[in-house]
């Protein structure tokens, strides 16, 4: 038992420091032999400070509370047949996506911190990483638990997990976080608990979740700040880390900066994806992607950038481009998955008239230029009865796996082509982030397990896109692709309603 | 630039080299200023295809569903190849004039602008 | 100078450490958005667990905030009797 009088900062120190130990018996370097290959100087790992000051007994309690009420609102969702008071049908869309996308990521956060809670010379930063395991795990379980609600009513929540090891949209996330738990454990914790976590996460645990609350899923929008509960934890973790090791040693300043430019790129690629989620997959709009980049990043990073500069540390590389392309970005991203909603696990649709405005009105810079066209020619093409599918399989990029579909910002008419040669072999981009990326660790990415190249050396089970949709991936082809009109989803849903079934 | 790794000698083969591709080379082909293809396309060709067969046959399927793509005029439209000026030679094979595995070819349409002059 | 935030689910219990906030940070501005509660102010914001108890009218431990809390930014300094969130710049 703990007396009563310790305070927070004594009982956290005699509940996580203090049970650490001396290595008296066995060499250091043997018990934490992934501490220094990354070059990362830790002089004292006691100046590590935990801002929470958690202890696990205390972790124990508030996270049951968090449960508790969560699944409170689990039952009562089911119980009422939440899933018929959502927005429309297509909304269920997004959370398809993100059980297919971003659940999987939870399991490999978990992983990851498991993995780097043992590497770690000290307690603290054990046991932050062992909680913060503990949660991620926790977020996986609770968002399965929270869609499988959906899975009995939808297509396309069958299979998760297969799909996430196997689908050609899903190497993007899955690789994201495939590259960042192949390195070292220090920049792991730069790339998730810094990047993704403290400069990233807000963007899609924030603005979406609001937005699925505006859609009426309160299932997803509790799922998500139950778990963003968390997650404020861990971007306070992430801003601790980053001050801890800037601190810790000035060599360590340009190798941190060095990751902070890695990571930030790959993060802003992979929330493309979320970007179309805000501005095409939700039918109640909350706010844009861009307004909610501006907030989330560009004000808040913003100020944490200018926190960080007298560390020597400054804002990471081609953040100019990305002021750029949040104009941009969510609708190219879109029009890829809308032309190839064939071979998408989810369906995608040309946005309603209402919402070509809206979007108007949010891009008044670009959309009715250069996005608005896309619809209307998507639109003459369904009118005649040709529903725009592209017939052959796109160039992906070697770093972010998405198909290479963004634009030069300065002439957005022009796909943006980057490349690199190395040991006699091409390599192509999407950005000069995603071309410096690969041009720094070239031996990791000559590995990139692009889906196209492996379809077409046939690794993927099919001869043809068809097979390799069915077989390869499980889809249920005709009930989980297409576009959502004309789908099962829709019939169904329209049947409900008609029904009146409430 | 060089990886940081715990694995002295930290090597691999080239995931998408050549030899894997069961004789086929990957030819990338994109139309500049045409965004109704979100990207470009990635073909899977033997190196002997002549430069007509890729324009003629392979790329048809995919490229013919543009409104425009009927009027191109392919006596005026240019290439890139590698972002570099190139001219194609129609009975000659991929590899003969240089266009090799995951090589990247555009071509430039300048006088059709895309659907409703919007590049698309 | 730049913004400090917190946000915070839209619940009964955020209710009362709103007007905590409110209270101790004259500067605060209260966003309401869907389902949540977004607070920022410039410089500096601090959740007092003497106020908070005040208006909750019962104990209240700061770290409880973590059953509300979603998001925030700032550098996060916390003890028992308060929470709070400043940038160095
Ligand atoms: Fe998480
Ligand atoms: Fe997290
Ligand atoms: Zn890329």
């Amino acid at each position: 038992m703990v007396a009563k009088k310790l305070n927070l900062k004594d009982k956290y120190r005699a509940l996580t420091r203090d049970l650490d130990w001396d290595y008296d018996y066995s060499d250091r370097k043997k018990a934490f032999p992934y501490e220094e290959f990354e070059g990362i100087k830790i002089t004292d790992w006691s100046k590590w400070e935990d801002p929470f000051r958690l202890t696990m007994d205390a972790y124990w309690k508030y996270q049951a509370e968090k449960e508790k009420k969560l699944y409170a609102i689990f039952d009562a969702f089911s119980q009422n047949n939440g899933h018929l008071n959502v927005t429309d049908a297509r909304y269920v869309n997004a959370i398809k996506v993100f059980l297919t996308g971003v659940s999987p990521l939870e399991y490999q956060a978990f992983q990851g911190y498991a993995h780097v809670g043992r590497q770690f010379g000290g307690a603290g930063a054990r046991v932050a990483c062992q909680m913060q395991s503990i949660d991620e795990l926790r977020h996986v379980q609770t968002q399965v638990h929270a869609m499988s609600h959906y899975n009995k009513f939808f297509d396309g929540f069958q299979d998760w997990t297969h799909m996430h090891d196997r689908v050609w949209y899903l190497s993007v996330p899955k690789s994201f976080f495939d590259d960042a738990r192949s390195a070292g454990p220090f920049e792991f914790l730069i790339a998730i608990s810094f990047s993704f976590e403290y400069v990233l996460t807000n963007l899609l645990f924030v603005p979406f979740m609001s937005g699925a609350a505006h859609n009426g899923d309160m299932a997803t929008c509790t799922f998500g700040f139950s778990a963003q509960s968390d997650e404020a934890r861990h971007m306070t973790l992430g801003l601790e880390i980053i001050k801890f090791l800037l601190e810790q040693h000035e060599d360590n300043v340009p190798i941190v900066q060095k990751w902070i430019d890695k990571w930030f790129w790959r993060g802003t690629r992979l929330l493309a994806i979320v970007a179309m989620m805000m501005d095409y997959m939700l039918p109640n709009k909350v706010m844009s992607w861009k307004e909610a980049w501006e907030v989330y990043f560009e004000d808040a990073g913003g100020a944490l950038f200018k926190d960080l500069a007298r560390y020597g540390i400054r804002m990471p590389k081609f953040v100019e481009t990305t002021a750029k392309e949040k104009e941009h970005i969510s609708h190219q991203a879109w029009w890829i998955f809308y032309t190839h909603g064939h071979a998408a696990g989810f369906h995608t649709w040309i946005p309603s008239d209402e919402e070509l405005d809206w979007l108007s009105e949010k891009y008044p810079d670009t959309f009715d230029k250069y996005y608005r066209p896309r619809w209307e020619l998507a639109k003459e093409m369904e009118a005649r009865g040709e529903r725009f599918y592209t017939k052959a399989l796109p160039q992906l990029c070697t770093t972010c796996q998405i198909p290479m579909g963004f634009t030069e910002m300065d002439n957005p008419t022009q796909i943006a082509y980057r490349s690199s040669d190395y040991e006699g072999e091409k390599y192509h981009f999407c950005s000069d982030g995603c071309k410096h990326i690969f041009d720094q660790e070239p031996e990791k990415y000559v590995q990139s397990w692009l889906p196209v190249h492996q379809i077409y050396q046939g690794n993927c089970g099919g001869a043809n896109v068809e097979e390799v949709l069915r077989d390869y991936y499980k889809m249920n082809l005709g009930e989980d692709n297409m576009d959502f009109k004309g789908s099962s989803d829709e019939k169904r849903w329209n049947e409900w309603k008609r029904k009146g079934v409430a | 630039m060089s990886v940081v790794a715990i694995t002295p000698d930290y090597k691999f083969e080239a995931k998408d080299r050549f030899e894997n591709f069961h004789g086929n080379q990957i030819v990338y082909v994109g139309w500049d200023h045409h965004l109704m293809f979100c990207s470009a396309f990635a073909y899977p060709v033997p190196p002997a295809t002549t430069f007509k067969e890729l324009r003629d046959g392979v790329m048809q399927e995919a490229f013919e569903m543009h409104p425009e793509y009927s009027k191109v005029n392919w006596e005026t439209a240019t290439w890139l190849l590698d972002n570099k000026p190139f001219e194609p030679q129609l009975d000659k094979s991929l590899q003969e004039q240089g266009i090799g595995h995951k090589s990247l070819l555009r071509f430039q349409t300048p006088e059709l602008k895309g659907y409703k002059n919007a590049g698309v | 100078m730049s913004k400090v935030y917190l946000a915070l689910q839209d619940n009964d219990d955020s209710r009362y450490i709103v007007e905590a906030i409110i209270e101790d940070n004259q500067e605060a501005t209260v966003i309401n958005q869907p389902a949540m509660i977004r607070i920022e102010s410039t410089g500096e914001l601090v959740v007092r667990r003497s106020t908070v108890e005040e208006k909750i009218g019962r104990d209240w431990d700061v770290q409880e905030l973590h059953l509300s809390l979603i998001t925030l930014g700032g550098n996060v300094d916390e003890d028992e009797d308060q929470l709070r969130l400043s940038w160095n710049v």
